[in-house]
């Protein structure tokens, strides 16, 4: 389709401009805008229908008007030239770059809008990735081609914890060719600037690419970044045959774009407003993590997103948590307790866990070891709770042995420092730390054979 | 026959046409230059609304749109077993020979294997009579399943021919003289997913489906051709458990519709299932099983219709007389394809942006599971056990598809995110969770399991109730303050939960308890808690007890295969005399 101009526009409301007269246009089409003073924007087609076409701009619809506005419609859908010219580029949300460097040129020109992958293709994820964080090897293993978000809140240490990750992460017995694909959506200046020292620091910035619409950018953007960031990983991850590992950073801010779209266009809104396609669309975004059958790169996704006032059950991070394989909980009181990373376990989850884990990829001890500290701590928990009540005197032997686990699982096994790189062997051997306390018959969750083996040795050490 | 009309608008999933005349709700429609699969939702004068089953980005108003006519439908036969499809029937690995690994639109390929040729077995001669719904041979479609061919619904006659032999689907084996003119039969046959598969009659549920998970059999047993929710939160086990029920259930096919699920989960299903054996025949168990994967990433009108393709599949070998179990996980995501769509004809929303039908719709989806009596002469019996997961928003029960799904089923399994996160899996709730078929199987448990399990679940229930009662004293008062009796209750809840409620998936031996093991199992216990409750009568300390080895001993009983367990149970009890025997002597003294 050739482009084609129009100065009809009839309507401009929010971020949506209704162009009449259109012929044909696409669903999904792109097109121009330009205002009167030769201000150009770019949009794409939400409503195609026969003489009239809704459009939504990526950008602020300032300045616009019904007249002297003219829309080229781009005969094309949203795409983006993808090639090895873009590790180590930064690139604003839309994907043209950011950093003053030439533009991408490319034969590949990919659309960002990926087709589902045929889950009969799918591998299995079963590579555990050591994060070096004990509470995410140990208890919550993420493997390669999953997609774990971090649920956080604002004011609480989630850049780090990302920056940690992407940092320390590692598969065993690999040196294979790994970048780092970082789309921001909406968050400050000095955030992004956090991420960019980061990489830069360990030198990750040449096999990162980084997509930032940051606050002071136009809210509709977000719409395409986490896509532009998916498509140029899956270009990286399967045709040049890296493991990608994708930051999406903050989902939060992605939703509200959404919901502000669907306001405009008055339609029927779901809970707390957000349109009732918020699940659909978010799963076209996560369910672009994962391995395919045959190819050797794979797309790791760790999206982070904040929950509004804590609040779990919060549309955004529940209709994630029924995509995503599981999550890594930013817990606010461990926060205060002074512990980092704070990560409450009992809150977290993930569901890849038990592919990754076990006798031949990290150790035999490790379900049972997650399992018991696992249920140790929450017990140790109750009872903590219970002497706040009647006080610590007035405990069972049992009880009192179970809040010292409680005690010990936080400060050692949790707290770990910023740069400290934990290797999954030093990490289930903390936990028999842990447990020490208990008995051999309490230790409910390890098989008796295992207990016997590896209790004698760490506590030998 | 074949009508043709032009797009005038497309939104999303949702697609208006022109020129559509004579269109009927449900056709099929094949839509623009990629011929994209969708149906007929609404008609307005000379308009029809059409949903789509693929992604829409692209098309552009004036291209054509074609009318075949037909109702969306499933194509029934052999070579449904060991299939995976996705919402529409098409099969998953055909599409991948066909476009990739990412799965390209307007393909059109036929749901069963066109090449393949089956050994037919004919059951009846020439000159027979046959009516609807008899069979008149099979084809053995695994080794695990006979697969019976049927007469289809709506023909009866006389076998005017009947062949033996290799055929494929498309070759007839049989011909009907009707009194309307005669009529091909082929080995596999088309059927519409929108209308129920008709039967004779209904019948009582009175046989459980036995899982082999003790918390399901013992305590909240759903029948064969019962209905069962499960609404969990997410990360409170609820994949595992439905995998676990697919994996063990004792129905002879089972159905699994992965319904707007992750991806990588369908994977995970699609490795473990072929591995995975049948525990009673020792073959694959992918031998009974379709599947139906319509993962969250794709298109959501095909998530709408997965649930339909599902059902009738299942009603398909209910029909041969089998006993069928359909998982459909998640109902939860099926409904907010009928809200999304529904948001997009700009229907008037009910609560929470659900449309009004939803109720019902999901009424009648329930209302096709059932034991029945098929349309038969020879009145074959087979059953269709539908359980459902529902996936309620920050676990709030009171939302509508939550609380129209309670309306409609009699078996509610709990999950409890709590549980989940001190690791108690099964993560069922018992004090929440309820069957209402207990009363229909008693005399079934009474018969084959043993005289006094019903007393004994009842007993055990009860414990649990006491345990959960006495927990809000200790919480206030410790549990050092309570009577020496009371400790006992809590220390015998406790060993039901932590030795006979908990199961691991993952431990070979454990992932599956007959029901024989499971009588034992309670039996010790219950035993236990009879001895201890003695002692301490007698004057013991419930903290002697909770020492004594036997204890750990009982707590082993789940991980001992089951040809050891009668033995080692017969043990346990010997010990228990000794070691309670010597707990009151001691008192004495």
């Amino acid at each position: 389709m050739q482009p084609v101009s129009y100065k009809t526009v009839s309507q401009v409301a929010g971020p949506l401009i209704f162009v009449k007269k259109v012929e044909n246009a696409a669903y999904g089409e792109m097109v121009e805008v330009t205002n009167a003073l030769g201000e150009r924007v770019r949009g794409q087609v939400l409503d195609a229908g026969a003489g009239l076409a809704v459009v939504q701009v990526f950008g602020s619809t300032l300045g616009l008007s019904t007249e002297g506005t003219s829309v080229r419609f781009l005969g094309e859908t949203a795409r983006i030239s993808v090639s090895d010219e873009m590790l180590g580029r930064v690139f604003n949300g839309l994907g043209n770059p950011r950093d003053n460097g030439p533009g991408i040129v490319s034969k590949t020109k990919v659309e960002i809008v990926g087709s589902g992958i045929n889950p009969y293709s799918r591998e299995e994820p079963s590579e555990f990735i050591q994060t070096g964080i004990s509470t995410i090897d140990g208890m919550n293993t993420l493997v390669r081609g999953q997609k774990l978000p971090l649920f956080s809140a604002a004011g609480l240490p989630h850049n780090l914890l990302a920056a940690q990750i992407a940092r320390q992460a590692k598969v065993l017995s690999s040196s294979e060719n790994f970048s780092v694909v970082f789309a921001a959506m909406g968050i400050t200046s000095e955030e992004a600037n956090f991420f960019i020292r980061q990489f830069e620091e360990t030198g990750a910035l040449e096999r990162t690419v980084l997509f930032l619409n940051l606050s002071s950018d136009p809210s509709m953007e977000r719409i395409l970044t986490p896509r532009l960031a998916l498509t140029t990983a899956e270009y990286l991850a399967y045709e040049r045959e890296s493991h990608v590992l994708v930051i999406l950073t903050d989902m939060t801010n992605y939703c509200e774009s959404l919901r502000e779209i669907s306001a405009a266009r008055s339609e029927v809104p779901g809970r707390r407003g957000y349109p009732g396609y918020t699940y659909t669309d978010l799963a076209t975004i996560y369910e672009r993590a994962g391995k395919i059958k045959g190819r050797k790169g794979s797309i790791t996704q760790i999206p982070i997103l904040t929950m509004p006032a804590d609040d779990k059950t919060h549309p955004i991070p529940d209709l994630t948590g029924y995509i995503t394989e599981g999550q890594i909980y930013v817990s606010r009181d461990l926060d205060r307790a002074g512990i980092y990373p704070p990560i409450d376990v009992l809150e977290s989850l993930s569901r890849l866990m038990n592919q990754g884990i076990g006798p031949k990829r990290t150790r035999e001890d490790h379900r049972g070891m997650a399992d018991q500290l696992y249920a140790s701590y929450a017990q140790g928990k109750d009872v903590r709770a219970l002497s706040a009540i009647v006080g610590e005197e007035a405990l069972s032997e049992t009880d009192r042995k179970f809040l010292k686990v409680a005690q010990r699982f936080e400060s050692m096994f949790v707290k770990q420092g910023v740069n400290e790189d934990r290797s999954i062997e030093q990490t289930l051997d903390l936990g028999w730390q842990v447990i020490d306390p208990l008995s051999d018959s309490e230790i409910k969750r390890i098989k008796p054979e295992l207990i016997e083996k590896y209790r004698k040795r760490t506590t030998a050490q | 026959m074949m009508k043709e009309g032009t797009i005038v608008r497309i939104t999303g999933p949702v697609v208006t046409s022109e020129g559509l005349e004579g269109a009927k709700m449900f056709d099929v429609v094949r839509v623009g230059q990629l011929g994209l699969v969708g149906e007929v939702i609404k008609l307005e004068g000379s308009r029809a609304v059409l949903q789509i089953y693929e992604d829409t980005t692209g098309l552009r108003p004036g291209e054509k749109v074609v009318n075949t006519g037909q109702a969306l439908s499933v194509e029934l036969g052999p070579g449904l077993l060991t299939s995976i499809y996705d919402g529409i029937q098409r099969p998953l690995n055909v599409l991948k020979e066909k476009s990739g690994d990412f799965i390209s639109r307007g393909l059109v390929i036929p749901a069963l294997d066109e090449a393949k040729k089956w050994e037919f077995v004919p059951t009846k001669k020439s000159g027979d009579k046959v009516s609807q719904g008899e069979i008149i041979g099979t084809v053995q479609e695994t080794q695990l399943v006979s697969h019976k061919i049927m007469i289809p619904p709506g023909v009866s006659g006389e076998l005017k021919e009947i062949k033996g032999g290799k055929f494929t689907i498309r070759e007839a084996v049989a011909r009907v003289k009707t009194p309307s003119g005669e009529v091909d039969i082929f080995l596999a046959s088309k059927w519409r997913v929108r209308t129920p598969r008709p039967i004779s009659r209904k019948l009582p549920p009175d046989t459980p489906l036995l899982t082999g998970q003790r918390v399901f059999d013992t305590f909240f047993p759903v029948a064969k051709g019962g209905t069962a929710a499960i609404p969990g939160p997410f990360g409170s086990g609820k994949t595992v458990s439905q995998q676990q029920l697919a994996k063990w259930s004792d129905s002879r096919i089972i159905v699994y519709v992965g319904c707007g699920e992750r991806g990588n989960e369908m994977t995970e299903v699609l490795a473990t299932f072929p591995e995975l054996e049948d525990p009673r025949s020792k073959r694959p168990l992918m031998e009974r099983t379709i599947l139906v994967a319509n993962t969250s990433n794709m298109p959501v009108a095909a998530r709408e219709a997965s649930i339909y393709t599902g059902i009738t599949i299942a009603e398909y070998y209910r029909d041969m007389g089998y006993d069928v179990a359909l998982m459909a996980d998640s109902t939860s995501r099926w409904a907010e394809a009928l809200r999304e769509i529904s948001g997009r004809l700009e229907e008037m929303p009910g609560e929470e942006g659900y449309p009004a039908y939803l109720g019902s719709r999901l009424a009648e989806f329930y209302e096709r599971s059932g034991k029945v009596v098929a349309l038969s002469p020879e009145e074959r019996i087979g059953s269709v056990t539908v359980v459902g997961a529902v996936s309620p928003p920050g676990g709030d029960f009171s939302e509508p598809v939550s609380q129209n799904t309670l309306r409609v089923t009699r078996v509610f399994w709990a999950l409890d995110a709590s549980l989940a996160a001190r690791r108690h899996f099964p993560s069922i709730n018992w004090l929440t969770s309820y069957s209402l078929y207990t009363d229909d199987l008693r005399a079934w448990y009474q018969q084959a399991v043993g005289r006094d399990f019903p007393d004994m679940r009842t007993e055990a229930l009860g414990i649990l109730q006491k345990e959960a009662e006495l927990q809000d004293i200790v919480q206030l008062v410790g549990y050092d303050a309570l009577p020496e009796s009371e400790k006992g209750v809590m220390d015998l809840a406790k060993m039901i939960r932590e030795d006979y409620l908990q199961q691991s998936a993952y431990d070979p031996v454990d992932t599956y308890t007959s029901v024989r093991k499971q009588y034992l199992m309670m039996k010790t216990i219950l035993e236990f808690g009879k001895m201890e409750a003695e002692a301490i009568k007698s004057g013991a300390q419930a903290v002697q007890i909770a020492g004594l080895p036997v204890k750990t001993r009982i707590a082993r009983i789940k991980w001992t295969p089951e040809d050891q367990t009668e033995a080692l149970v017969q043990e346990i009890g010997n010990e228990m005399k000794q070691q309670f025997g010597a707990v009151v002597q001691e008192v004495k003294v």
